[in-house]
């Protein structure tokens, strides 16, 4: 208990002392993919639906965000608002319609759903098609409190903002709606038969997941100031995939920790164009061939194997 | 006295975690028709779904005409000449009757032919174009039977054939049982009903707790009718 | 000429014809994807990137060799085959134990190696593929291409072929026996490790003949096979992946679907199929043809 709390207390120190070492903005870009990752595994970890088109709620609560903040000139905070409550309508509606079916089934439509979204989005004209919602700006948190020009200042907002999203999966994780999800995920029948409407608490959980998922998105559009098509395509829904998977499935620090890997793997790795998504196809394959537990799951699996020693 | 053709010893068996098997000794000889007595849960069926290679884990031995098998796949096993109709009768729902019948391959000479099979069974040329599962519980208990004749293995396992079926049913399979027995076929046979195994084996090997733990000849079993009855908790 | 609600009758069967094109597409692409799912459990994302990959054979057999369209068509579907059969043996058959989802991210991170290797070789934008039948009929009521009445036709002929291979023959009988309970069929003697692995290049093949007849309609290039692929997975769930038949009518039926849409109301014609997802999902979650949950 002791060594957690230390790890917490280092945890946060490194957090806030972050960027005064690192590029803030790509800490923060990282934060938001974090949050993002965190929320896509609320649902797979913990209620067993995989979705693959988390994309939707991330890229279209950015173009909320960017449509509240730039053509309706309001203040961020509600461009926050709008974007996770238009996420969790979109999860609403597909999520009523996707939870229909199971495993599989509940990947593809997702992942078609998504699809639907994109082409919608390269068409609508509040999304400027392929030249993206450019130049939203920056305004001031809580009526001028907050000056948000600057990169150090916005980063603790966004790391507040992380914070209570991570938070919030925690408690709903944590809570007695949680050990129903967990029930569920187990073995639907059984909850099932004990009472519980699966379908209902599955839409709630596939809600809640497509809001913080919007948060994060909405986040980052307030962050890099842009909404555009990358962030509600196919091969965003698969990164998120991917950053929970190199993480490690159903723990609730991995994705944080898949997220800054491929965020910075992507850093590096910008330069070379194409190899970008071979490397990260190449990553895919790795892990669900010899490593699925994640990078998280398997330091894990380390430690226990030698506390018993 | 006829040759060993399955010899079965120190047979042990996993399901995945839970060990179910722990030592099988048996043995049958070309020709006989033996059973395996035993209550829910005793091994029988694990016995033969090692013996086919179905199961993950087993070690021990299980020679068959003198062939070691217990480390070869289940497809393998099958073409050295030993079919097998599983307990569920395994009919094929996406077959008709006449596919389910010719679905498993000859493997060696000297199976049933086709017409007769048909001829064994009538009701099933009558219906080889319906759907496999949509025949009657005997009739497809006949089809599951019937498709392993072709097949030209020497040693057949049935698993439960009687289950859950009409008197009449079981006298008519009781009677096809001791045809196939009287063609030259070797069976294994796999009962909790041993009114029936007593009218159609020659022997009968009772298992308890994953062990074989008495033997029975059918000459004897009118002396031994209490023994068994304990056994078999009737 | 007369006019249909307004639109001239030029515009309505061109329409017409392009959607059939695209439902031949969809409905070979299906077809492969229920195969392979119902032996292997795998949802496999590598489609659209062998349907590519497809094309590709029969551009570079051209370019490089000089290998004719004919030949390319049977030549490039076994190129693309075998290479689908090194990668089941290779990856695929060591995930068939686990989840699912496991067969379905493992496919789509090789479709991501596969088409981002094509990428960085040629580019992503396309090469053209010259028409090996130009000319075409005047049918009065429209121009009817040669070539494009040719690949619906042969599509069709694909497709039936299909099903009668599986719903006809002995080795369809294998297939749709193991599908149904593998480790009886396996017990009966027959190698269902070797027919699993026939299964893939099979519906791999399938993929990369479509590619091959799409090469000269559309332009090839890497990422052809992006988008189409989400497409079929929307039409595998429209479908239901029990029959085969069924593939066939929901790809053809849902490519018509899309071509009356491009006349009748341009901006849906991309998301149409998705919202008949949608709305099949609401009255037949199981799908139109799908018999089990």
């Amino acid at each position: 208990m002791n060594a957690q709390r230390l790890l917490v207390a280092v945890l946060a120190a490194l957090a806030l002392a972050a960027p005064w070492f690192a590029y803030p903005v790509f800490l923060m870009t990282a934060l938001c993919f974090a949050l993002f990752a965190c929320a896509f595994n609320l649902l797979l970890g913990y209620v067993g639906l995989m979705s693959f088109g988390h994309a939707m709620f991330f890229g279209t609560a950015g173009y909320f965000f960017g449509h509240v903040v730039k053509a309706w000139d309001m203040p961020p905070e509600l461009g926050l608002l709008a974007g996770v409550c238009g996420a969790a309508l979109v999860g609403l509606v597909t999520g009523a319609l996707a939870i229909r079916r199971q495993g599989i089934y509940f990947a593809m439509i997702t992942l078609a759903f998504a699809q639907m979204i994109y082409f919608f989005c390269v068409q609508a004209p509040f999304t400027h098609g392929e030249d993206g919602l450019q130049g939203i700006p920056r305004k001031a948190l809580l009526g001028g409190l907050i000056p948000t020009k600057d990169d150090r200042v916005l980063y603790y907002v966004v790391l507040a903002i992380f914070v209570f999203g991570y938070c919030a999966i925690y408690r709903i994780i944590h809570s007695p709606f949680g050990q129903v999800l967990k029930a569920i995920r187990d073995n639907e029948q059984r909850a099932q038969s004990l009472g519980y409407e699966a379908d209902r608490y599955k839409l709630l959980a596939f809600v809640l997941s497509a809001a913080l998922a919007g948060l994060a998105g909405a986040t980052k559009a307030m962050v890099l100031q842009f909404a555009t098509l990358t962030d509600v395509s196919a091969a965003m829904s698969g990164e998120v995939v991917l950053m929970a998977l190199v993480g490690g499935l159903g723990t609730i620090v991995g994705p944080v920790v898949g997220a800054f890997i491929i965020i910075t793997m992507q850093n590096y790795l910008a330069a070379t164009g194409e190899f970008v998504l071979v490397i990260q196809g190449a990553i895919f394959v790795v892990i669900v061939l010899a490593f699925r537990k994640g990078v998280v799951g398997e330091l894990a699996e380390w430690w226990k194997r030698r506390q018993a020693r | 006295m006829a040759e060993t053709l399955l010899k079965v010893a120190g047979l042990q068996a996993w399901y995945g975690e839970s060990h179910i098997l722990h030592g099988v000794d048996f043995e049958i000889r070309r020709g006989e028709l033996v059973t395996l007595l035993g209550r829910n849960g005793a091994g029988k069926t694990t016995t033969l779904r090692s013996i086919m290679g179905i199961l993950g884990k087993r070690t021990g031995s299980i020679a068959f005409d003198g062939k070691e098998t217990i480390g070869m796949q289940s497809d393998h096993i099958a073409r050295l000449g030993i079919a097998y109709c599983p307990e569920e009768r395994g009919i094929f729902s996406s077959l008709n009757v006449d596919e389910n019948l010719r679905l498993p391959p000859v493997v060696k000479p000297g199976g049933l032919s086709i017409e007769e099979i048909y001829k064994l069974f009538p009701n099933l040329l009558e219906r080889r174009h319906s759907q496999g599962t949509k025949l009657s519980g005997g009739e497809q208990q006949m089809l599951a039977i019937g498709r392993i004749l072709r097949t030209g293995a020497t040693l057949l396992l049935l698993d439960e054939p009687t289950e859950g079926l009409a008197p009449v049913i079981v006298q008519r399979i009781g009677e096809i049982i001791r045809q196939l027995k009287s063609r030259g076929f070797t069976i294994l046979l796999v009962e909790q009903n041993f009114h029936f195994a007593a009218t159609v084996a020659d022997r009968h090997y009772v298992m308890e707790d994953g062990r074989v733990i008495d033997t029975v000849a059918s000459s004897d079993v009118q002396q031994s009718i209490g023994k068994l009855q304990t056994y078999l908790g009737v | 000429m007369f006019e249909l609600l307004g639109i001239p009758p030029q515009a309505l069967f061109g329409q017409l014809l392009l959607g059939l094109i695209n439902g031949a597409f969809y409905a070979m692409l299906s077809l492969g994807l229920a195969v392979i799912f119902g032996m292997l459990n795998v949802i496999n994302f590598t489609h659209g990137a062998q349907y590519m990959m497809g094309a590709f054979a029969a551009w570079l057999l051209l370019g490089l060799l000089d290998v004719p369209f004919w030949a390319a068509l049977v030549i490039a579907p076994i190129i693309v085959g075998l290479f689908g059969i090194v990668l089941e043996k290779l990856m695929l058959k060591r995930i068939y134990h686990l989840d699912h989802l496991y067969g379905f991210l493992l496919t789509f991170g090789l479709a991501l190696v596969i088409e981002g290797l094509f990428q960085w070789k040629w580019g992503s934008s396309g090469a053209p593929y010259p028409n090996p039948i130009p000319g075409g009929f005047n049918l009065g009521f429209m121009f009817l291409p040669t070539y494009r009445a040719f690949v619906v036709v042969a599509a069709l002929v694909i497709c039936l072929a299909t099903w009668y291979g599986i719903e006809r023959t002995k080795l369809g009988a294998y297939l749709r026996a193991a599908t149904e309970n593998p480790t009886l069929v396996r017990a009966f003697g027959i190698n269902v490790p070797r027919l699993i692995t026939l299964t893939y290049g099979l519906g791999v093949a399938l993929a990369a003949l479509a590619g091959v007849l799409a090469a000269p309609i559309q332009q090839v290039s890497a990422l052809m096979g992006v988008n189409l692929v989400l497409v079929v997975f929307a039409v595998v769930v429209i479908g239901g992946m029990g029959s085969i038949m069924g593939s066939i009518v929901t790809g053809f039926g849902l490519g018509l679907v899309e071509g009356l849409t491009k006349v009748f109301y341009p901006p849906a014609s991309n998301t149409v199929i998705f919202v008949v997802m949608a709305l099949v999902l609401l009255v037949k979650p199981a799908g139109l043809f799908g018999q089990t949950k």
